[in-house]
């Protein structure tokens, strides 16, 4: 039987990972994911998970273990935020390109310098053409189901991706939330024993890594790039199956209120509770507003979005990430939402926001604001930093 | 040989691109790099092994009288095995043809 | 008795007469001819057999083995970067380590092994290597020391020595070549106090084999340095491979010698040490040396000797130079 309890959701998606029964965990310590591995520590230390917990010297060698062990057939996981995710980025593209199933739970951080624990979607947003499919929670519950699903997904024959569970650093990883913590037997059911396709195997030799010269590197790369759209229906599929056991079901782009809006914000992670607050007082006041949230944000779910927007006129998108294009385009969220709209022959009004850099606390208030500017087509192109002291 | 060149579909490409033929790079030829050409000296020969144990390509294996030869299809033409050899039973000839 | 003593207690080496026939490494490979590099990894594959999971490093003994669609691997291997191969095979030997305890397979004898060159090892992989060294894997790094990075073109790295030219350490009238020392690595693993350490070159493949089956019967970490000659490199003939290394041997510029459980034995005592100008003769990238320089070099080797010899006890109580 599943059990509901007040935890933190570190603690909590550590739990779940046991859960998983993974084999190996990999980690080194960084603020604010550091949580997670201690508690995944402390349970194997505890005998309560049967796996075996290296404390590498590095995010790069934690990574480097992830794809031996992986490539050795095991349930992987690690977990990092920021500058440890930056520091193993060589090796995540190759894990992904290597086609090896490892979950990682990333508590988002802001990038140095100046040197930030806290949260935004630097990390998140340099990390997106790395080839992992990448899910991003808004509560702890989520984040709890999300890996669970991760590993379902990832270990899929017809899938065989990396997965990265973001949630939003301190915001979200360092709350203390109602959680229901599904049992062992029901995740087993739901997540059989991960079997390699290939793994690195003395009886059954195999080279992975080879040189791949000009004739066979294009067409390497078009076989990963239909692997992770062909992911797509399988993480939709996942989540159908989790819901039917688990009742609880998630889709890639969630709605609220956006049915008959005009205007419609686009954001990610756990500070879309704020943004429904903010639509509520809008919505009290008569205005037609609603609030989309990205869930899956690789493979980039385009027909649930436009589905989703298709009948706003104002479209703010949050950014949560200062990109550094030279200021003529907009960040990348809003980037993709324009290019997707554009492709469909979409012309709503796009307006973008880049707020909550590095902890910056971003108010119910911030988003009624950004809202009504959307409302009223008022926002500078390409975006505006907001909370900005001049 | 679409398999050995590598021009194949990405349809056909293992995951990652993974080999699952062990060693196949056996069918590569490697002899027609070589410009001198080891023969050995079976009068001289002790049958000893050095050229076997020191020739980076492993073109030597030991025959049913237990001299080694040499399978040219992989010899690079270096010279280490003659160079070796303690009764200079090999000597390096030029290639012709 | 310490771990590595009472895991060798039974050893039985290797001999000329009867070696493996098995060669895990297949012919075909892409190395240059004469290369003294994969003559090592061959040797090692001899030794290690087939159950075993190899983990490369970037370089020159992957670039020569894995050109897709072909593998000169039969047995399990695995590429991913330049730096990191020590960090790949503890996540092998980790996966292995629990799917083992926890039943999901049933292979406790397999040999995990790292590998790289002196680059990939002594420069950019260090702390993984440390890292991996540290914590106590069970497993088996190599590091195959041509002195340069070579798949890049034969830049410096921290194992180049002192005065040889390469492409980023090029002699002028400004510069000597390399100016700095080599690194002694096998001293850096010794300082991990791992179980064992050896130094080897395939010009010595008996004692080469035989250090790499006490490095897989070990149990927890070992380190092989091995000395593997590059005449691309070096710039020496390519039938030179073998004699050079031998050379490096007899002028004590590379001493072979064991670290068991902490102990230093020689492995080979240097009766009548050859002055290192015999060893830098077919070397071009020595060749612009000045007397001067030489006597210098000379004078350091002599001491790292000394060293090594004082470190294994004294006399060198190894075995006469012959195989
Ligand atoms: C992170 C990274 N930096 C640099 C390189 C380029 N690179 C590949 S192999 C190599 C040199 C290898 O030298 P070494 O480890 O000594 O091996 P060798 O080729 O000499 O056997 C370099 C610099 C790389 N592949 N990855
Ligand atoms: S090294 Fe010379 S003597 Fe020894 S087996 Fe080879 S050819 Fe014969
Ligand atoms: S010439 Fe070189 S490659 Fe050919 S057999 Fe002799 S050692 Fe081997
Ligand atoms: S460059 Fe040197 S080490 Fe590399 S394959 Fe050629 S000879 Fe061997
Ligand atoms: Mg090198």
């Amino acid at each position: 039987m599943s059990k509901r309890i007040g935890v933190e959701v570190s603690i909590a998606a550590a739990e779940a990972v046991g859960l998983c029964d993974v084999d190996v965990i990999a980690a080194y310590p960084i603020t604010p994911q550091t949580h997670i591995v201690e508690h995944l520590s402390e349970m194997v230390a505890e005998g309560h998970l049967d796996a075996e917990f290296i404390p590498v010297e590095s995010e790069h060698s934690a990574m480097s273990c992830c794809i031996g062990s992986s490539a050795a057939g095991a349930r992987t996981f690690t977990s990092t935020s920021s500058q440890g995710y930056a520091l193993m980025s060589e090796i995540c593209f190759i894990a992904s390109s290597m086609r090896l199933p490892i979950v990682m739970a990333v508590a988002n951080r802001a990038l140095s310098a100046p040197i930030s624990i806290w949260n935004d979607h630097a990390d998140l947003m340099y990390s997106r053409d790395s080839g992992w499919i990448q899910t991003i929670g808004e509560n702890g519950q989520e984040v709890v189901d999300l890996l669970i699903h991760a590993f379902k997904v990832a270990e899929d024959h017809r899938v065989m991706l990396p997965v990265t569970v973001n949630l939003d650093g301190f915001t979200l990883s360092h709350v203390i939330e109602p959680i229901m913590l599904p049992d062992k037997a029901e995740v087993a059911a739901y997540l059989p024993r991960y079997k390699a396709p290939l793994r690195l195997d003395p009886k059954n030799p195999v080279s992975f890594g080879p040189v791949g010269m000009p004739d066979v590197y294009t067409e390497a790369r078009k076989a990963q790039d239909e692997a992770l759209k062909a992911a797509k229906p399988v993480i939709i599929e996942a989540w159908k199956e989790f819901g039917d056991k688990f009742g609880r079901y998630y889709k890639p782009v969630e709605t609220y209120k956006a049915e008959d809006a005009e205007t419609i914000i686009i954001t990610m992670g756990s500070i879309s509770e704020t943004a429904a607050t903010a639509i509520d007082h809008l919505r009290e006041q008569g205005k037609k507003v609603g609030l989309v949230r990205i869930r899956l944000w690789r493979p980039f779910p385009g027909t649930e979005l436009v589905e989703a927007i298709k009948g706003a006129k104002n479209i703010a998108v949050l950014d949560r990430v200062c990109s550094f294009n030279g200021g003529e385009i907009s960040g990348p969220v809003c980037l993709e939402v324009k290019s997707l709209l554009f492709d469909r022959g979409m012309n709503p009004k796009v307006m973008n926001f880049i707020a909550g850099l590095g902890g910056r606390d971003v108010t119910v208030q911030n988003f009624e604001e950004m809202v009504e500017k959307a409302s009223n087509g008022a926002a500078p192109t390409p975006y505006e930093i907001i909370n900005v002291r001049e | 040989m679409a398999k050995e060149t590598g021009i194949i579909s990405w349809k056909k490409l293992n995951l990652g691109i993974a080999i699952t033929e062990p060693g196949n790079a056996s069918q590569l030829k490697t002899g027609d790099w070589r410009s001198m050409k080891p023969i050995t000296d079976r009068e001289k020969c002790t049958k000893c092994g050095q050229c076997y144990i020191y020739c980076p390509d492993m073109v030597y294996s030991k025959d049913a009288e237990g001299y080694f030869v040499q399978n040219y299809y992989y010899c690079k033409g270096c010279g280490i095995c003659a160079k070796e050899c303690p009764v200079d039973a090999i000597t390096m000839v030029q290639e012709v043809d | 008795m310490g771990i590595a003593s009472e895991a060798l207690k039974n050893f039985k080496g290797f001999n000329l007469k009867n070696m493996p026939e098995v060669e895990p490494l297949s012919p075909g490979h892409r190395a240059c001819q004469g290369c003294g590099e994969v003559l090592a990894l061959r040797l090692a594959m001899k030794a290690l057999g087939e159950n075993v999971v190899m983990c490369s490093a970037t370089g020159c003994m992957e670039i020569i083995t894995s050109p897709f669609p072909q593998t000169a691997w039969k047995v399990p291997w695995i590429h991913v970067a330049f730096e990191n191969a020590a960090a790949v095979a503890s996540g092998v030997e980790s996966a292995y380590k629990a799917m083992n305890r926890k039943g999901i397979i049933n292979q406790p004898d397999v040999v995990f092994v790292g590998y790289g060159g002196d680059g990939a090892t002594m420069d950019i992989g260090i702390q993984a290597l440390s890292g991996a060294l540290e914590r106590g894997h069970n497993f088996v790094y190599m590091c195959f020391d041509n002195e340069a990075y070579m798949n890049t073109g034969i830049q410096r790295s921290s194992g180049t020595p002192f005065g040889a030219g390469t492409t980023t350490s090029p002699p002028g009238k400004k510069s000597i070549g390399q100016s700095t020392w080599k690194k002694n690595l096998p001293a850096i693993a010794v300082a991990h106090n791992i179980p064992y350490v050896a130094t080897a070159t395939p010009a010595y493949p008996v004692d080469l084999m035989n250090k790499v089956k006490k490095a897989a019967m070990v149990p927890g970490p070992a380190y092989l340095h091995i000395y593997s000659p590059c005449p691309t490199g070096w710039r020496c003939g390519i039938d030179e491979s073998v004699q050079v290394a031998r050379l490096a041997v007899q002028s004590k510029v590379f001493p072979l010698y064991e670290v068991i459980d902490g102990q230093y034995v020689l492995s080979r005592k240097v009766a009548k040490p050859k002055p290192i100008t015999e060893y830098f003769k077919p070397q071009r990238r020595f060749r612009h040396l000045t007397e001067a320089d030489v006597a210098k070099i000379q004078e350091r080797i002599d001491a790292e000797y000394e060293d090594i010899l004082k470190k294994c006890g004294g006399d060198g109580k190894g075995k006469e130079e012959k195989e």
